[in-house]
């Protein structure tokens, strides 16, 4: 690996923290032993399977679960109608007409996408239960589907009769002057239309939740992968008409998330139905066809009426966009969806004039969800488009254009037209690692070679941003009336009575290694080995270590998990040394952390207090100690970003913190006769500051590259005219293989952050770097057969193919006004 | 004509014990595992047999247990990801992928090991390439497969 370390302004000591030390959780999954919710049994539980809609849009004529009823081992049904009455629709963040919008947690009188639950059987087993729900007859009317967003605009057809329309949400983001900048530019760059494609980060394991309910409390508890209890639990509970301490959320191993399981309450509420009205735990594991189907997409937007500014000399001041974003038949996470992209408004680039008309539709398709790279990645998918096509259509050098365009390391910390502050990096020589890996100087001479084997070879660049640590205030620029605004983590940290250090994370990890990061944080500040520090697995609201926003979601366990890690354990320190110093009858300043030991520094070696002596006098052997000095060894933290206030009239503010840069380089390979598309070389580069743990940091550009490969490539959500999808599984749906992942080489620099806790900065959702670059790269590898315009994020064969066999069409949109 | 039993004897060997379990006919070979012997190590991932989370050893070599019922194994030998440390001690593979990185959540992780030692057991040093199509049936949505093919090959000695 390529490593350019600048030095670091650490506010550790250099110890653990900045070590590939390997995971502690390994240890338990590789032999099988991790505890996924699936995992967990209770006596006398019941299997819950939903009944689900064939269609994408019909009215609940009748529902029957009699025949079901009947069977040997069926425990009981729900149906909407139950729903209805027993709960409340989910909370709606939009202001009207999506604010309107009655969303239960099983279909009531009207279904609005394929896959969505109507009804669900609980029975003795899993297969009972789906056999069950085979016999529960519904009867629907059809009604007209739409699965376009353009269409779904024309309100021909409206999904939420209490919206009286099918626009969720829109306004208008205008910073700067763009009429102007565009009325000064050499060149105006128009771009009719561009789309973002569907698709989903799906992770391996399925979503699903054991429940249990008391009768005697009325608490209940699911085991779960609900990577977002905090929010999960503020749905929830208002619609289960119970406080929200009613709701204890226990995570364990989860199997994945990326986002996709941030949006499972309606789910979960059916499932607390149930348990509570069968007196019995129940357990739902969601199929894989299901999840495709109906759980949660990634965001498809659709940039229409792109306008660039351009000067003789390459510069672009600015730009305006109509975005149109389709969120599918319900605004679960949305309308943020709306917002969350600003926090990138600009992309690398500074560009100082921005307008964005922003509007988003429901259609009858699956809802979405935060996908890694949530919003930000399709924005800056536009960026990047913008950039490389106006490269092309004015003869500029993408890298040249890029390097003249981006904002200046000497600009750091940067404010960006809406008020975002960009922490730090240096964007072009982080572009520059990227271009050595693939040795960008020969591309010309690989250009050549291939042709001469009858390949098209083209080179792209994705650069982008993986802004972390978002402020909840920005979902009032949706709405004032949210009372939303900030962040926190928790995290509580205890020595134990036989010097046990345990750790206790608000975040609800799903493979990012939290575990071991925190534990190489604590080890620094305790002086012990990561090996002492027991950080436990998973979350548990009983734990008392949680927040209002906590999970692991937006790019922020390195500035708001860590730091409240790190708060938590200084507190311990600062006792521990206390108390040390009392034992030991030395000053607090004689006293050191060290080796698993508190002792008097320089001082005799009998000077010296393991942690097993000071776990013991607190917790077991306290009688000396003196009334008025009560150390507890047991800390909890809540680390509170501070982000100011969002100004809702101007649409600005501080939307988010850490901004890690991510620059990727893609040469690729075409077939002229197929239209495949083979990688032939790749790069990553990335800057997140202080790395914590650098082999945890590169296994995350792998994965978000993954992602990023198969949603270029293969992956994509196919709906039919009727609304039916079409790449519901693992067969239809391509997502990466081992065969189809092209030698990644990774590259990093550490440009720490000013404002985080341990100068590291959230980087794990990437910002869709391999779209954007292999994009480009087919782009210029057609440059040579037509100059066709690349303008959707997926481009499997058939759609290189067809840009190969009538390149005219896709380039009918672009236009250029030269001055 | 009668009907078909509901349920049928199994008897199989699995990570060295024998088995005797009667169990119904057309329950799947990954939900007698996890269900009805508690050996969750073995994952589900999809219900299309794409993903290989559910791969375990048939007399030896790796199958997708999601892809046979209960009944097709009565008589075989089945090793699953518990086997692989029975004596505690973790095999030079799963310490490679410890050291590797070769996981991040962990759920692919038993299905990409038991391919991986089926492809050991055959070719003790695969090279790159070959560790690539043995691991082709298997899905991996955290890592990019890049240090899971790096763990195989240091797992097999080759660099």
């Amino acid at each position: 690996m390529t490593t350019v370390t600048e030095q670091p302004a650490r506010t550790l000591e250099k110890g653990y923290v900045g070590q590939s030390i390997p995971r502690k959780e390994d240890k338990r999954l590789v032999q099988g032993l991790g505890t996924f919710f699936d995992d967990v049994r209770r006596h006398g539980m019941g299997y819950v399977h939903f009944v689900r809609s064939p269609y994408a849009h019909a009215k609940i004529v009748s529902i029957d679960v009699s025949k079901a009823l009947e069977l040997d081992g069926v425990y009981g049904t729900i149906t909407g109608d139950e729903v209805a009455i027993s709960t409340d629709p989910f909370f709606e963040m939009s202001v009207e007409p999506g604010g309107n919008i009655k969303d239960y947690a099983l279909a009531v009188g009207r279904v609005r996408h394929m896959g969505e639950p109507v009804a669900a059987v609980c029975a003795a087993t899993r297969e009972l239960a789906r056999d069950a729900a085979e016999l529960v007859e519904v009867s629907y009317d059809e009604l007209p589907v739409l699965v376009e967003a353009e269409e779904s605009l024309k309100n021909e057809v409206v999904l939420h009769e209490d919206a009286g329309s099918n626009v969720v949400w829109s306004g208008v983001f205008e910073w700067g002057d763009v009429d102007q900048a565009l009325a000064e530019a050499d060149h105006v760059v128009r771009i009719e239309r561009l789309h973002f494609n569907r698709f989903a980060s799906t992770p391996l394991e399925c979503a699903g939740a054991l429940v249990e309910y008391d009768r005697g409390t009325g608490e209940w508890t699911l085991h779960c992968n609900h990577q977002m209890p905090g929010i999960g639990a503020i749905w929830m509970a208002p619609s289960l008409r119970v406080g929200i301490d009613k709701l204890r959320f226990v995570t364990q191993d989860i199997g994945g998330a990326f986002g996709n399981k941030i949006c499972l309450h309606p789910q979960y509420v059916v499932l607390c139905l149930l348990a509570r009205k069968l007196g019995r735990p129940v357990q739902w594991t969601e199929w894989r066809t299901d999840q495709h189907t109906a759980n949660a997409h990634g965001n498809e937007r659709t940039f229409l009426d792109v306008e660039v500014a351009v000067k003789a000399d390459g510069e672009m001041t600015g730009f305006k966009v109509r975005a149109l974003d389709d969120c599918g038949a319900f605004p679960r996470y949305e309308p943020l969806g709306c917002i969350i992209w600003a926090q990138v408004t600009p992309g690398m680039y500074g560009w100082r004039n921005i307008k964005v008309d922003f509007t988003q539709v429901c259609t009858n398709k699956s809802p979405v969800s935060p996908n890694r790279g949530y919003s930000r990645m399709q924005h800056l998918w536009l960026t990047e488009r913008i950039v490389d096509i106006v490269a092309a259509e004015l003869g500029l050098d993408p890298v040249e254009v890029r390097k003249k365009n981006y904002v200046k390391t000497e600009q750091m910390p940067y404010e960006t037209p809406n008020g975002c502050v960009y922490d730090s990096g240096d964007y072009a020589a982080a572009l520059d690692i990227a271009l050595d890996l693939v040795d960008h100087g020969s591309i010309e001479e690989r250009r050549r070679e291939a042709a001469s084997r009858g390949k098209l070879l083209g080179f792209g660049i994705g650069s982008t941003l993986d802004s972390g640590t978002n402020n909840f205030g920005q979902s009032t620029l949706l709405n004032p009336d949210l009372q939303f605004s900030g962040n926190n983590e928790a995290a509580s940290v205890k020595l134990d009575i036989f010097g046990e250090v345990v750790v206790t994370l608000g975040t609800v990890p799903q493979g990012q290694g939290h575990e071991t990061t925190a534990a190489q944080v604590v080890a620094d500040i305790l002086g012990c080995s990561p090996d002492q520090v027991n950080v436990r697995r998973g979350h548990d609201t009983w734990f008392n270590s949680h927040a209002g926003f906590s999970g692991t979601y937006a790019s922020q366990f390195a500035f708001t998990g860590l730091g409240a890690v790190k708060g938590a354990s200084e507190l311990l320190r600062e006792e521990m040394v206390q108390l040390a110093a009392a034992v030991l009858q030395a000053p607090v300043e004689a006293i050191e952390l060290a080796d698993g030991m508190a002792r008097i520094k320089d001082g005799p070696e009998e000077a010296a207090l393991p942690f097993m002596a000071l776990g013991a006098i607190v917790n077991a052997n306290n009688a000396f100690l003196p009334p008025d000095f009560n150390p507890t060894l047991n800390h909890r933290y809540v680390c509170r970003p501070y982000f100011g206030m969002v100004d809702t009239e101007k649409k600005t503010g501080q939307l988010t913190l850490t901004y890690a840069t991510q620059i990727h380089a893609a040469v690729v390979e075409v077939d002229p006769d197929t239209g495949e598309v083979e990688i032939v070389d790749y790069a990553a580069v990335d800057d997140c500051g202080v790395r914590i743990n650098p082999q945890i940091v590169e296994g995350q550009v792998h994965g978000a590259t993954a992602h990023a490969i198969g949603a270029a490539l293969s992956e994509e959500f196919v709906y039919d005219e009727e609304g039916t999808l079409l790449t519901s599984n693992f067969y239809d749906y391509h997502v990466p293989h081992a065969m189809d992942m092209p030698p990644l080489k990774t590259g990093a620099m550490e440009s720490p952050s000013p404002v985080a806790p341990l100068g590291a900065k959230g980087m794990g959702e990437g910002g869709g770097g391999g779209i954007h670059c292999i994009c480009a790269a087919i782009q210029d590898a057609l440059a040579t057969a037509g100059k066709p315009i690349v303008s959707t994020s997926c481009n499997p064969p058939h759609r290189v193919w067809a840009m190969l066999r009538d390149p005219e069409s896709s380039r009918a949109g672009v236009a250029v006004v030269s001055k | 004509m009668a009907a078909p039993a509901a349920s049928h004897g199994v008897s199989v060997e699995v990570n060295g014990e024998q088995v005797e379990l009667e169990v119904p006919a057309r329950r799947l070979l990954v939900h007698f595992l996890r269900d009805d012997l508690g050996l969750t190590g073995t994952h589900v991932g999809c219900d299309t047999g794409n993903c290989g989370a559910c791969t375990v050893h048939l007399n030896g070599e790796p199958v997708k247990s999601c892809m046979l019922l209960a009944v097709q194994a009565d008589g075989a030998r089945i090793a699953t990801v518990e086997g692989l440390a029975a004596d505690g001690e973790l095999t030079a593979l799963q310490r490679s992928f410890n050291e590797h990185h070769a996981l991040q959540c962990g759920y692919c992780t038993p299905g990409m090991l038991m391919s991986a030692t089926a492809l050991l057991e055959r070719n003790p040093r695969p090279s790159e390439e070959e560790v690539r199509v043995a691991l082709q049936g298997n899905i991996c949505r955290c890592t990019g497969y890049v240090n899971i093919v790096e763990a195989v090959v240091a797992a097999g000695g080759g660099a």
